[in-house]
């Protein structure tokens, strides 16, 4: 097992957000992070970037201590949900940041991070747009840009956070497959975190389902489905068959009141 | 009439005529304010200084203790700025980037200056570092003069325009977020990187804008530099007290000269201001738009 996480836990003040999660997966895996809001996806998610560090707990990944390696050299390619571009730069400098702000002993020549970027760009399908500016992008092509930014640095996790949250349902639709596409062609362990049960089962090799800070259920999609650990696996599964999947946040709540 | 009236109805046509003549209302009111309040004034500083010709403002300007009032502001500005932008960009980062205890105290506590009349402040760096304050006598033994000196004149400065910079950047940098210093943590940059490469580049125009505020109000600081100058000729008078010296002395001419050349810089100012807000202003819808 390459990904182990041991007992886990985070507090904020005194709202506990991860309550001691464990669990493994191997090298390569592609592993769905699945819970409600406030059920410690996210924290979890940011704690294996760096981004958060756990009051408790240990993360070994790769044989590495992980989470004694500070976030800028734990080369965690991360995804924010509203894509966190750097405003200020065209596209191939975002996506070439985190080749420009390497020592200058390990920074690869000039030409070398302009072919590196001309690749990624294919990579995403973006080719040409490299001199746009991120807000001249449909929220999809933005989504793309932040990818490539993270494949950039060679990651060897790569971390997604909603990644297609702020998306209409077909583009979301879309970059699903092209995501799993991508995984399966660069083989890079990725930990995706989502509130749509239907993307993590479709996606995922592994799904971990998150509730109140702990894991009620980590196994295969066909396991989750078939075989329910817990009534609100079983029931937070149920929805995928609902209407309400389809629907926004504040109309899934509306339809909640209506039953 | 044969219109049939409908209950409530009877100021369906009249609202839009209200409405103009409260606007025009409004309009003349606000333009006879600026004018006899703002623009009177600012012409008659300068009608004063060329009541006898350029050649005499001139000579005013370029009298020696004129020279030296003008290098005295010039300096004091040059230290004092500097200063209250790096302590403005760091509390702007501190308070919009990080979570800690006493976060709302500090935002508050900046405001001080903004409350505090200028004349207090002077007073109060008086009493800690006069001769007979709290560090009076100290200060005195290893022969550092801070009242009646360059050094007090800069406290002061610094102390009245404090918030200027802090207050311009907390609220767009709280707006932006961290979500770009965190993805460039997690693309490998150091603070420092991150901070020239991605959190200066998204202020830099609110920055621009509020170096200017803080210059303006730092050349024209009257109450607290006052306090603490002790009027000496040649040596703490900066312009706006020089200004006040040359009246009470009743050299007019020399006095409305100094004070053009004060009401320039705050036209610059005001120029400078108004091109940078029409910049700002597509950066600003930029990161509205992200």
């Amino acid at each position: 097992m390459s990904l182990v996480v041991t007992s886990v836990a985070k507090q904020f003040g005194r709202f506990p957000a991860l309550n001691g999660v464990s669990f493994e997966a191997p090298q390569g895996a592609f592993i769905a992070l699945l819970g409600p809001s406030g059920s410690g996806k996210t924290t979890l998610l940011r704690i294996l970037g760096g981004l958060e560090f756990a009051d408790v707990g240990q993360v070994t990944f790769d044989g590495l201590d992980w989470l004694s390696i500070p976030a800028r050299e734990r080369r965690a390619g991360f995804v924010f949900q509203q894509y966190a571009l750097f405003r200020h730069m065209t596209v191939a400098k975002n996506i070439a940041f985190g080749l420009e702000v390497r020592s200058r002993s390990q920074r690869p020549t000039r030409a070398e991070i302009a072919r590196r970027v001309e690749e990624l760009l294919h990579l995403v399908q973006l080719e040409g747009l490299g001199r746009r500016y991120p807000s001249q992008l449909s929220g999809g092509q933005r989504q793309r840009v932040a990818l490539a930014r993270a494949l950039a640095i060679e990651p060897r996790i790569l971390l997604l956070d909603e990644p297609f949250g702020a998306l209409d349902a077909k583009v979301r639709k879309e970059l699903r497959v092209w995501l799993r596409a991508l995984h399966d062609k660069t083989g890079i362990t990725t930990v995706f975190v989502t509130h749509d049960q239907e993307e993590a089962l479709q996606l995922a090799d592994f799904v971990a389902v998150l509730n109140k800070g702990q894991i009620e259920q980590i196994g295969t999609p066909a396991d989750i489905r078939r075989t329910p650990a817990s009534p609100f696996v079983a029931e937070f599964l149920e929805d995928v068959s609902d209407a309400r999947v389809l629907m926004p946040p504040p109309l899934q709540r509306a339809a909640v009141r209506l039953h | 009439m044969s219109v049939i009236a409908i209950p409530g109805t009877r100021n369906l046509a009249s609202p839009t005529d209200d409405h103009s003549a409260v606007r025009i209302a409004l309009i003349l009111i606000s333009a006879a304010f600026v004018a006899l309040f703002l623009l009177l004034p600012l012409i008659t500083v300068f009608s004063q200084a060329l009541e006898h010709g350029v050649g005499e403002a001139l000579a005013a300007i370029r009298e020696p203790d004129a020279q030296s009032a003008i290098r005295l502001t010039l300096l004091v500005a040059a230290i004092a700025v500097p200063l209250n932008v790096t302590f403005g960009i760091a509390a702007a980062w501190a308070i919009s980037k990080f979570d800690f205890a006493g976060k709302s105290l500090l935002t508050s506590l900046i405001d001080i200056p903004f409350s505090v009349s200028p004349v207090i402040s002077g007073l109060i760096y008086v009493l800690v570092f006069g001769l007979q304050g709290w560090l009076g006598s100290a200060l005195r033994d290893a022969n550092v003069k801070i009242i009646f000196a360059l050094p007090g004149i800069v406290l002061a400065t610094v102390f009245v325009t404090f918030p200027f910079v802090a207050r311009e950047l907390i609220p767009l940098m709280t707006d932006q977020g961290r979500d770009e210093e965190e993805a460039a943590v997690s693309l490998g940059a150091s603070g420092w990187r991150i901070f020239c490469r991605v959190t200066l580049p998204n202020i830099k125009w609110a920055l621009l804008y509020a170096v200017l505020l803080c210059n303006a109000r730092a050349m024209g600081e009257f109450g607290a530099v006052s306090v603490v100058s002790g009027h000496i000729r040649g040596l703490t008078n900066t312009m706006p007290l020089h200004v006040e010296v040359l009246y009470n002395d009743y050299q007019y001419v020399g006095a409305f000269a100094i004070a053009s050349l004060l009401a320039l810089l705050a036209l610059v100012t005001l120029v400078l201001k108004a091109l940078l807000e029409w910049r700002y202003a597509g950066e600003i819808a930029a990161v509205h738009r992200h």
